[in-house]
């Protein structure tokens, strides 16, 4: 099954229902728990990392009996430093969007404790694709 | 001590915001957090959250972590468009009317082991 959801950079009113539809899906399959709430914290933030920093990106999800795979490509300003940005309580948000409760620094180290494998790669000034998967 | 957000509200006189139809949890535990990212890697389901954001997407950070409610601190006003979707969401908000230290004291104080 694969699942396609596009997120607009910036829309913090919308943040979350990407996660949340597939959240919704999953739970029909016969996933544990566990599990569900894992991939539900990893879809979370990689959908809030576009909404946070890109202007807008693609969320394409394929669940297999196996596993669900998660692509996020987004176009937006990158990443610099990606050994960087996965270190715990690093981030470039905006004041205003850590006034929200953003921007802690734990989104990507959020996604790589939630996932079985995660890829990250980025052109600065293009834009960001993240790759994680979570074996059943 | 295992208790329902319909005791914690009676005992500790929460305004119930949204969800009332889902006050028959049981909280397990209380997390609190202005940070929605340490929220999603820290807190466990079942767990009351206490902050003061009162934003859109705390809806779906206690929904995405089954959390048994949210607790607004002081007098935060939380928008209808916020409650709208809490309880869309299956999702309690309650208010304790008092700062973060407080509403975590009294928490503590009911719900520790």
């Amino acid at each position: 099954m694969k699942i396609e959801y596009h997120i607009e950079g910036g829309n913090f009113s919308a943040a979350g229902s990407a996660s949340s539809e597939i959240k919704k899906i999953l739970k029909q399959f016969n996933i544990s728990p566990f599990l569900l709430r894992r991939i539900a914290v990893a879809l979370y933030e990689s959908e809030m990392n576009v909404v946070a920093h890109a202007y807008r990106g693609i969320m394409r999800v394929e669940i297999q009996p196996s596993g669900i795979r998660v692509v996020v490509e987004d176009e937006g300003p990158g990443i610099e430093d990606i050994e960087k940005a996965m270190e715990e309580g690093f981030s470039t948000a905006t004041e205003e969007v850590r006034q929200m409760g953003f921007g802690a620094g734990m989104g990507l180290p959020n996604i790589k404790k939630n996932s079985d494998e995660m890829r990250l790669v980025s052109s600065p000034g293009e834009g960001t694709r993240l790759a994680f998967s979570v074996n059943f | 001590m295992k208790i329902s957000l319909n005791n914690l509200k009676e005992k500790l006189n929460y305004e119930c915001l949204s969800g009332e139809a889902w006050l028959d949890r049981v909280v397990d535990g209380a997390y609190v957090s202005d940070l929605l990212s340490d929220v999603m890697g820290k807190a466990e389901p079942g767990m009351i959250w206490i902050t003061s954001q009162v934003h859109k997407n705390i809806v779906a950070v206690a929904s995405l972590k089954e959390l048994s409610a949210i607790i607004v601190v002081n007098e935060r006003k939380v928008d209808p468009e916020v409650l709208e979707q809490a309880e869309l969401e299956e999702v309690a908000i309650l208010a304790s009317g008092k700062p973060a230290f407080e509403t975590a004291g009294e928490l503590y104080q009911i719900i520790r082991l």
